[in-house]
């Protein structure tokens, strides 16, 4: 029989943090723009520019460091890692190697096989590299700085993962804690957010780690999925071959479901990582930490327990309403608005989760305004539309963003609850069909329900059932 | 006498008082770099439509009374490793030669406000890295005392060239000396100030924790005031300190009675040319004599500071230097195939020798295994210097020695024997690595006229005490110039 084998896992995680300038430099982080137009002398590496640290930077990283339990290096320093490549200006990226700003922290990750903590080793600050465009036509490459120097922190969990379930779940959780805290968005898709996977393979029971290969170029949850996957695979494959795993950076194609390694790390480079005399070290006092730690937002573990008690939603409403930041802000936005919490969950559990399905597309990618999920409730509320036509009307708000009530008012989609005009149509019904008339007379509820729904379509909807109702059944006694 | 002749702050009150014009003052400048340029070759760049362009200006500036300082319209050259926006910035390198930077350097915008008139950028060794400036790929600068021997350097150029007239004063850098044993060598003052005092940004690093541009001039009085324009909080730099006690002329009272200073006994030991020993003693018996406290003390440490230097140095250079790829800027091959090549090539063809043996060195010491060895215990190092200063100062105000062990060498001597050439940094190194303030006095010359200089050392932050001692020896002496300079000034004060 085949042995069994344990996966053991750590991961590398990127974080592009969302301050509105460079972490060295006053240039903008803004994505896109021309090439080279959100540069100066600072991020393109110029003789004589020197670097100047921005402080939002260390309070972002401090913020994300309190937020999943780490110690914090009060006194922590930059380092340069020296190599040459044409998108680092500088051929050193300003970096931390010796005293990372925040350590030894965790997070606890939920899965089906139940409740774990998974371990961060350390988060550090650096700086993004630029970007290399190559040039086929020209047959030249050309560099783009705009991205050099945006900041980043990189969070290195410790090798507690098992299995992708739970690298998804980690990485889940990273990115409810960041995202609640507004230090990034955390996309995968556009590399505000990147996760490395470093992966080895032993025999159960086996006390020693195995030799791991890093992986790169994973750029959704389902290609971590895959990866990891695949090089598991890959790996027992080796070792039941008798072969040996060679500790290398790979490169994953999600296309091919394939990675090949990159640069093995015996001739792996020497960064010569020394402090950055440019910089000074940074002091981080109790006050600032207290400070950090007082501006902390709510975050989801605890936003998911008052909805419950303050909202009274079901907790798997409140799950769903809280597994984005935004969408839990539209939420309160619209809460606070209409003050039907069951109402406007209705709409986001709903209407909102399906038309994003369609879309492909995530909550994060909701535009419009809550004001108008509020309006629309109310006039639902107030009876102004039935909800037939509420439906429609919020297809309109969430593809284009329309004031409810004056979209209502444009297109005539008011309810029709003048009984004067609701009678003529009914009258003609009752003319057209007096067969049903015969048979409701002849004891025939279902032909109630007949005439009811052919006076609904006539009024396209707009009619209040109810009246409707109520009009059918004295005009159909009395026929 | 000649304008040339003048100290900057002479001229400074000239000019106030509509006696000398600053375009008059600028032209004798040029003049005398005409004539003596092909000797001297004290400058990469001259910039003469550029001078009297500013030359102009500043005077219509002091005509309107907007520009008042010591330093309005005295003409002065910056060394070609300070940024000045539009104009070339070489570092003396192949590798910058065509480079312009699109800023300028702090310092030199501090001086443009207080009216300075630049008259170019001066040669240097390549990157700083040297004690001769003959490691400049624009050719050496030669002694204005004697065409035979180096200028010394790293500021050569700017050191030369206050001292022969080509200008009345000049902006040096010090990393490990770079200021004080040029200015020694070519009968001049100059100043390092505490690290942090003039901001860097602007300035090409060599070793980042170590550099600090300072004045060259030709008197105490000179580098005072131009320090006490030069220094300056600046928030581009983050090394940069606050200080409240930047009025560094005020300290210009000739007075030393009470003030302590110390001879360190390391400083007159073996390697000393007894030459200079005997100038640097006499001075030293001078301000004993103005009624200072002098004695002797052992300071220690201090055969260590050359090896911690050239490791701390040149690690720190070995990353600095590394943005000069060929690929933004700066010189690139012709011909390569590839990105390695271009690289590779690029440095080979772009640096001089000096540079690649000390970025091989940087490199060295800060690979993986050898960290510690070197790059951690040269960090340690300076630690102990600077504790060994910190205990030397609780007792005296100034210490006092030579800048240099010798008088300028012959030129072609050193580069031969690099490790001697290191070996002739040993007295102003550990200023740089205790970050202290250093300053260097003419204190006479030797038997074959080359000048002797007199170094005084401060506390962190006490450059007013070395001025006071440097002010109060200096006071009774006139500036002396090279018959050569001498003889080529032909503008005289009327």
């Amino acid at each position: 029989m085949g042995k069994q084998y344990e996966t053991v896992i750590g991961l590398e995680v990127h974080v592009e943090l969302a301050t509105k300038t460079k972490i060295f430099c006053g240039c903008s982080t803004e994505f896109g723009g021309a090439p080279n137009t959100h540069t100066c002398p600072v991020c393109t590496g110029m003789p004589g520019s020197l670097p100047v640290l921005n402080k939002q930077v260390v309070e972002y990283a401090l913020a994300v460091g309190l937020a999943t339990n780490c110690s914090i290096n009060q006194y922590c320093k930059f380092d340069r890692k020296n190599y040459f490549y044409p998108d680092n200006p500088q051929n050193y990226q300003i970096s931390q190697l010796y005293l990372p700003i925040c350590h030894d922290g965790w997070v606890e990750i939920e899965t089906a096989t139940g409740k774990k903590k998974i371990g961060i080793h350390e988060i550090h600050m650096e700086e993004d590299a630029g970007k290399l465009v190559h040039d086929e036509w020209e047959d030249c490459s050309l560099v783009d700085y705009n991205r050099s120097g945006v900041p980043l922190i990189e969070i290195v969990s410790e090798p507690d993962m098992r299995s992708a379930d739970e690298v998804i779940a980690y990485l889940e959780k990273l990115r409810l804690i960041i995202q609640y805290l507004g230090a990034s968005d955390c996309k995968l898709q556009e590399g505000s957010m990147r996760a490395d996977v470093n992966l080895s393979v032993r025999e159960m029971g086996v006390m020693e780690f195995g030799t791991r290969t890093e992986m790169k170029n994973l750029n959704s949850f389902k290609a971590i999925a895959r990866a990891i996957e695949g090089e598991r695979t890959r790996q027992i494959e080796l070792l039941e071959d008798g072969r040996k795993v060679i500790q290398e950076t790979r490169r994953w194609d999600d296309n091919k479901e394939s990675s090949h390694a990159m640069r093995s790390k015996e001739d792996a480079k020497d960064y010569r990582y020394f402090p950055d005399p440019d910089l000074v070290p940074i002091e981080i006092s109790d006050a600032w930490i207290a400070q950090i730690k007082g501006k902390q937002p709510e975050l989801q573990t605890e936003k998911l327990s008052r909805y419950q008690t303050e909202y009274q939603l079901p907790r798997y409403d409140a799950e769903i309403l809280t597994s984005s930041k935004h969408l839990a802000d539209v939420f309160e936005e619209a809460v606070k608005l209409s003050q039907q919490p069951k109402e406007v969950s209705n709409w986001l559990m709903t209407d909102t989760m399906r038309l994003l399905k369609e879309r492909g597309e995530e909550p994060e990618d909701l535009s419009f305004d809550p004001a108008n999920l509020a309006k629309l409730i109310e006039l639902v509320d107030k009876k102004i539309i039935n909800r037939t036509v509420a439906r429609e009307v919020f297809a309109e708000i969430f593809e284009n963003n329309v004031d409810p009530a004056q979209f209502v008012e444009e297109k005539g989609l008011k309810v029709v609850s003048d009984e004067g005009a609701l009678r003529d149509v009914i009258e003609e019904i009752l003319a057209k069909n007096p067969q049903s008339v015969a048979d409701y007379k002849a004891g025939k509820q279902k032909a109630m329900g007949f005439v009811v729904g052919q006076t609904m379509r006539a009024m396209k909807g707009k009619a209040d059932p109810a009246v409707v109702n109520e009009l059918v059944k004295t005009m159909l006694e009395n026929a | 006498m000649s304008i040339l002749e003048l100290t900057a702050m002479e001229l400074g009150r000239k000019i106030k008082k509509r006696e000398i014009g600053v375009v008059e003052a600028t032209e004798a400048a040029l003049a005398q770099i005409k004539t003596l340029e092909t000797e001297l070759n004290c400058y990469v760049t001259v910039d003469e439509e550029g001078a009297r362009r500013q030359a102009a200006k500043v005077q219509d500036k002091i005509d309107g009374g907007m520009l008042t300082g010591p330093l309005a319209g005295v003409p002065m050259a910056v060394k070609d490793n300070i940024c000045l926006e539009g104009r070339p910035t070489t570092c003396s390198s192949k590798i910058l030669k065509n480079f312009v930077p699109a800023y300028t350097a702090e310092a030199v915008e501090k001086l443009i406000q207080a009216g300075a008139v630049i008259l170019g950028k001066t040669n240097m060794d390549e990157f700083a890295m040297g004690s001769t400036t003959e490691t400049s790929a624009f050719g050496e600068t030669k002694n204005p005392w004697n065409l035979a021997h180096v200028p010394g350097g790293s500021s050569g150029g700017s050191c030369a060239a206050v001292a022969s007239g080509e200008c009345f004063y000049a902006l040096g850098s010090d990393t490990g000396g770079s200021i004080r044993q040029p200015s020694s060598f070519c009968g001049v003052t100059g100043i390092k100030p505490t690290y942090g005092t003039v901001s860097r940004y602007g300035l090409i690093a060599y070793g980042s924790s170590l550099d600090q541009i300072g004045p060259v001039a030709r008197s105490v009085a000179d580098c005072a005031a131009i320090l006490e324009v030069i220094a300056s909080y600046d928030k581009k730099d983050s090394t940069s300190i606050r200080r409240e006690d930047c009025d560094f002329t005020s300290a210009l009272t000739a007075d030393v009675s009470g003030l302590r200073i110390g001879i360190p006994r390391d400083y007159l030991g073996e390697g000393l040319d007894e030459e200079v020993k005997t100038a640097v003693l006499a001075a030293a018996r001078e301000l004993q004599d103005k009624g200072a406290i002098v004695e002797e003390f052992d300071l220690s440490l201090v055969e260590y500071a050359i090896p911690a230097y050239y490791v701390i140095a040149s690690a720190e250079a070995s990353s600095n230097l590394s943005r000069f790829d060929g690929v933004k800027y700066g010189y690139r091959s012709p011909n390569y195939e590839g990105l390695h090549d271009m690289y590779k090539k690029s440095r080979s063809e772009g640096l001089g020798a000096e540079v690649k043996r000390r970025i091989m060195l940087g490199s060295f010491v800060l690979s993986s295994g050898y960290y510690d060895a070197y790059y951690l215990k040269a960090l340690r190092t300076k630690a102990l210097i600077k504790q060994a200063f910190d205990k030397a100062f609780k007792q005296y105000d100034v210490i006092l020695g030579p800048t240099a062990p010798s008088t300028a060498p012959r030129l072609g001597e050193s580069l031969k024997d690099p490790l001697k050439m290191y070996l002739g940094d040993i007295y102003t190194i550990a200023v740089n690595l205790a970050g202290l303030p250093g300053m260097t006095v003419p204190c006479g010359r030797d038997s074959s006229g080359l000048p002797i200089g007199l170094q005084l050392i401060g506390d962190c932050f006490k450059e007013k005490n070395i001025i006071r001692a440097g002010y109060a020896y200096e006071c009774g002496r006139k500036y002396e110039m090279p018959k050569l300079a001498k003889k080529a000034a032909k503008q005289e004060v009327r």
